[in-house]
């Protein structure tokens, strides 16, 4: 009997060491890991808000919100509404093209395509979106450019019109395949009910499905936007430097993502106006592209139908 | 009654009339739908073609260019002499610190947020600020890089600056994906782990990782081949344009295959030969993310378990 209770006495004591160590030290390590996206999140926000709030003390809004760009000048000059053009017009031309071409593919796969060709096409729409940037960049700059001016012969070799479809073609997928997964999360009962009382495929798709999914689709392109805001290299390479406030997208034009990118991998002196002038331009891009996801979080929160 | 009988055929014929309008009208309804279904598919075949399109103006100019010279040259300021072998080593260079960075931040997070973080405020916190992180958009993460690892703990343009941005730019998609896998194993793996006496962390190590091992390591290479195509973080840190030497430790200066094919594009205007030397970048690039993809489909379907 003795023996026994010391045994058991053993074995919780062995069983108190072990636990101690394994359930105190590896959650705090795991935290302290899990911590670290934390961390990345302030780091951003920190490094965008201090630097962008030195150049904001240099200069006046009301420059800031002016037509005359020459950061490289030797009176420097710093209005940023070339860059919200170029940015807005190729972010438009994008979804021109992302939107039709995405909705078609997720209307053909939910509601047309057989088992076998939504197999088919689906990683090949996925192909698309997993493709680098950069390949797009040299794609638009080298191919889609020297043909649309066959088409345009005004066009200039760098300009907004090609980068803006290319980066189309590349949220297509995007598009496609959130909206799809919209419309599959309709519920059947309520297709085939419709398709019961003798509505054909189409009006399906239009009077039922596209109705119960909108909330997944308006979330779906208001993500395709903030994605082609956000998109750097198509635009740098294709859409060229171009400080000019310009309308006319089959001129070259810089969006805020190329001015960030142009600036520094020219020579940006540390401390001088020019380099805080990219944390500025980058905290901008940053508020419009948290701006865009709340609004595609609100908006397939708010107007989900529930089933 | 002889009012009742010359109305009836009056009737019949109205009604004949009415089915005959209706059918034309069912038939103009079937025709619209079904017109329209090859009018979506076309849609997906355009998308399709670009990217057909893209892939032959690669291949076609490239035709010629990519040699094994080619890829074990060192860069030159004649085309006809530049290799890519300094942008392979950079690319190999920067994966040796992306790949243990992010694995051991981004499964370390997944596992604390699926098997230890408590359902509360700061799994929400966690959670929310992953998914925020995944939107911020890439030029953004170098700027990150270029104030906080560059300037601040002066790493400058080295390798080991870039590929900590890097890191931290694919540890969203890295821990997305791992939490999938973590959530895909069975409460019940679980459950008779704790009902044969062993602990949390036995039960976490033994039983849960090695199940969603498979999932997590095919999420891992998709997440570490987005940054092995990504470019606009990098020359944000002012990665130089020209290296005419081979990197030999991670605190050396870098190129890396995306870059290269960046800033060949960009000389195009000058020597249109660069464009070739792009191309031929390009097909290498695209093939080692080919393979890492296959690599990743062999594993999802040869080892990955379903319940």
């Amino acid at each position: 009997m003795e023996k026994d209770t010391k045994i058991r006495a053993l074995i919780q004591q062995k069983i108190k060491e072990k636990n101690y160590v394994m359930d105190k030290i590896v959650p705090g390590f795991l935290l302290a890991m899990a911590m670290i996206s934390v961390v990345t999140t302030f780091g951003i926000v920190f490094t965008l808000i201090t630097d962008a709030y030195r150049f904001f003390s240099a200069v006046s809004f009301r420059e800031v919100f002016s037509t005359d760009l020459a950061p490289l000048n030797a009176n420097p000059r710093f209005g940023f509404l070339p860059l919200f053009v170029g940015t807005l017009s190729t972010s438009i031309i994008a979804m021109l093209v992302a939107v039709p071409v995405g909705l078609s593919a997720a209307i053909y796969l939910s509601q047309y395509a057989s088992a076998h060709v939504r197999k088919a096409v689906k990683p090949l729409l996925e192909v698309l979106a997993g493709i680098p940037t950069i390949v797009y960049g040299f794609f638009a700059y080298s191919f889609v450019t020297p043909f649309l001016m066959r088409l345009i012969p005004s066009l200039s070799a760098k300009n907004a019109l090609s980068p803006g479809i290319v980066m189309g073609i590349m949220i297509i997928p995007m598009v496609a395949s959130l909206s799809e997964d919209a419309m599959n999360a309709v519920p059947k009962i309520m297709k085939e009910g419709a398709l019961g009382l003798g509505s054909t495929k189409l009006e399906v798709a239009f009077k039922v499905v596209i109705p119960a999914a909108i909330s997944g689709i308006l979330s779906s392109i208001v993500l395709g936007i903030s994605r082609a805001i956000g998109e750097t290299m198509i635009v740098t390479i294709a859409s060229g430097s171009s400080k000019a406030f310009t309308l006319d997208v089959t001129k070259s034009m810089q969006t805020m993502t190329s001015y960030i990118v142009e600036f520094t991998s020219g020579d940006a002196a540390s401390g001088t106006t020019g380099y805080y002038s990219l944390y500025a331009v980058g905290l901008l891009l940053f508020l419009f592209t948290m701006m865009m996801n709340q609004l595609a979080h609100y908006i397939s929160k708010k107007y989900r139908e529930a089933y | 009654m002889d009012h009742v009988r010359e109305i009836v055929p009056d009737a019949k014929k109205g009604i004949k009339r009415v089915f005959q309008a209706d059918r034309k009208q069912i038939q103009r309804r079937v025709q619209l739908s079904e017109s329209l279904r090859y009018v979506f598919a076309s849609m997906i075949f355009m998308a399709l073609l670009v990217l057909i399109f893209l892939l032959v103006d690669i291949f076609r100019t490239s035709r010629g260019w990519l040699t094994w010279d080619f890829i074990t040259g060192n860069l030159s300021i004649f085309p006809e002499k530049a290799g890519i072998f300094g942008a392979i080593m950079g690319t190999l260079y920067m994966m040796l610190i992306v790949i243990p960075v992010t694995f051991i931040l981004g499964v370390s997070t997944a596992i604390y947020l699926e098997e230890y973080a408590k359902q509360g405020r700061l799994k929400h916190f966690i959670n929310i600020n992953i998914s925020n992180l995944a939107s911020v958009p890439s030029v953004i993460f170098g700027l990150l890089g270029l104030a906080v690892f560059s300037r601040l703990m002066g790493l400058g343009g080295s390798i080991l600056a870039g590929g900590l941005t890097m890191s931290l730019l694919v540890l969203p998609i890295v821990v997305v994906a791992s939490q999938e896998a973590l959530k895909a194993v069975p409460s019940y793996l679980r459950e008779a782990s704790y009902a044969l006496g062993a602990d949390k962390w036995t039960t976490v190590s033994r039983v849960v990782i090695p199940v969603a091992l498979p999932s997590i390591l095919t999420g891992f290479i998709l997440g570490v081949s987005r940054a092995i195509g990504e470019t606009a973080p990098l020359v944000v840190l002012g990665i130089p344009t020209l290296i005419l030497r081979v990197p030999r430790g991670i605190m050396d200066d870098f190129t890396t295959l995306p870059i290269q094919i960046y800033y060949w594009t960009l000389d195009t205007v000058l020597t249109p030969e660069y464009g070739n030397l792009a191309a031929a970048t390009i097909v290498v690039l695209l093939l080692v993310l080919l393979v890492m993809n296959s690599v990743a489909i062999y594993i999802r379907n040869r080892f990955e378990k379903k319940f």
